[in-house]
């Protein structure tokens, strides 16, 4: 569990979608990152990631850590975005995990993504919804 | 000076639960309660959807119908709700970090019953025709419950609505030709402070609370505005079910064409904060440039604001930006059990 502190400083990234694009390669940081792993930069701008993406792979977690049990099953999926930058996520209002598949359009919403018990703080974040019309 | 919304957006959660399959949980005779209130199913939010969430996504659905308002120029955001996640710490604050619209601007969470969705676009409106702030932002949002067995289980629903106030000419979907509000303390509906349920007066909800507040106000509103009924496209009442809101618009003199589009309830339940607000929306995916139309929303406890809206011709230009109120309601939906429902709204008692 992060304590609220943590989340507050992930609060950009994790409610905005604040990615990091380097200004020296151009390449764009989800998380955002102190140093480029390609380049070596140490200079980025900030650049708000688009919402929509396709599942890379995926899988479906039946004894999820504390914070999450009242998720179960929980799915976590590997998504490309349509800028081609890929992040870890939970997918959200999946009815029957069965239907999951490789390539299924989504896009991200806003949901809760954990909770510190009853009397806790709530953890807020992006989750991916499959995608429709 | 004109104000009005120059965004507007929905969002309603994809899990639905029918009546029948409450009514056979407590052996309620499923027939005569959807004669009697005519409801058929409610939405229901997961366990990762709450006031919060619903609000920030029906915000980026209005953002979306805005014409490109940068968020930063949003100077007050307000959410109306009787199921804020917190007791103590605002709603607000998360939806405006969530939209961009932080740090300068005056955010406030409102609470009346259901009600506080349309204080929260009464208030957002007079700011920004008071010249306080360029744009604003309110919103009604709910995820509320109802007692098990109660009635109020087949009805206790979640949803959202956004508007974005400004005067800029050229971003009016809507104008707020003007409003009106009819209070009293009338004890309807209650819930004291750490109960998990509210309460309420059962028929005494009906004449003296909803129809006498609700008339009133929609009958001072066409008064001080001079319009009658059949001035409206459209109307849309407070809907806590099927049946009332029907009945309330017969009662003023208005058609079932006119009360139709803005009627959700039967599929949706009652969204509380979010009803009236939410109806509005899939009337705005509809309107003609020119339409009047008339809101009216009730909170117990007891008050009624009503608006009247005239849409102007950007309302075509800007209706697809975002996805429509009835597809929301209409398209992939997710059916649950009882049990499963249960759990969703922490009806069980889990080891501590």
């Amino acid at each position: 569990m992060f304590s609220p502190a943590r989340a507050w400083r992930e609060f950009p990234q994790r409610y905005r979608l604040e990615a990091a694009r380097c200004t020296e390669c151009g390449k764009v940081l989800y998380p955002p990152r102190l140093i480029c792993p390609e380049c070596g930069g140490r200079d980025f701008a900030t650049e708000v990631l688009p919402r929509d993406g396709t599942v890379v792979t995926y899988t479906v977690i039946r004894v999820p850590p504390a914070g999450f049990t009242e998720q179960t099953p929980l799915p976590i999926a590997l998504v490309e975005l349509v800028n081609g930058v890929r992040l870890m996520v939970q997918i959200a209002d999946v009815a029957d995990p069965e239907s999951l598949e490789i390539g299924m359009p989504v896009r991200l919403e806003f949901r809760r993504v954990s909770w510190d018990g009853e009397a806790g703080v709530i953890f807020y974040g992006h989750k991916a919804v499959r995608a429709t019309g | 000076m004109t104000v009005g919304i120059v965004g507007y957006g929905a969002f309603i959660p994809r899990r639905r639960i029918k009546l029948e399959e409450i009514a056979k949980v407590w052996g309620a005779d499923a027939p005569a309660y959807k004669r009697g209130l005519q409801l058929f199913e409610k939405s229901v939010p997961g366990a990762d959807e709450d006031t919060v969430t619903m609000s920030v996504e029906a915000s980026r659905n209005a953002l979306a119908r805005s014409g490109g308002v940068d968020p930063a120029l949003i100077g007050a955001l307000y959410i109306g709700s009787e199921s804020h996640p917190y007791a103590v710490k605002p709603s607000g604050t998360i939806v405006a970090e969530a939209i961009g619209a932080v740090p300068a601007l005056h955010v406030a969470d409102l609470e009346f019953a259901c009600k506080a969705g349309t204080e929260s676009l009464f208030i957002a409106q007079a700011l920004v025709k008071a010249g306080e702030v360029e744009y604003a932002i309110g919103i009604g949002a709910d995820t509320s419950q109802g007692a098990p067995g109660d009635a109020l289980e087949y009805s206790a629903a979640a949803g959202a609505a956004a508007f974005i106030f400004g005067r800029d000419p050229g971003r009016l979907l809507a104008e707020v030709v003007d409003t009106y509000s009819w209070t009293t303390d009338t004890p309807d509906f209650w819930r004291r402070e750490y109960m998990h349920y509210p309460r309420h007066g059962s028929r005494f909800t009906g004449e003296p609370a909803y129809f006498r507040h609700s008339m009133s106000s929609a009958r001072g509103m066409m008064e001080k505005a001079g319009l009658e009924p059949k001035d409206f496209a459209h109307a849309i009442f407070h809907q806590p079910n099927g049946k009332f809101p029907k009945r309330v618009g017969k009662m003023l003199g208005f058609t079932d064409a006119q009360l139709e589009t803005g009627w959700l309830s039967p599929w949706l339940g009652n969204t509380y904060s979010g009803a009236s607000p939410v109806g509005f929306t899939a009337v705005l995916d509809i309107a003609s440039p020119g339409d009047l139309v008339l809101l009216t929303s009730f909170g117990s406890g007891a008050g009624s604001d009503s608006f009247v809206f005239r849409v102007t011709d950007r309302i075509n230009e800007v209706r697809d930006l975002a996805p429509r109120t009835r597809p929301q309601l209409d398209e992939n939906k997710i059916y649950l059990e009882y049990g499963a429902y249960a759990k969703l709204r922490g009806k069980i008692r889990m080891a501590e």
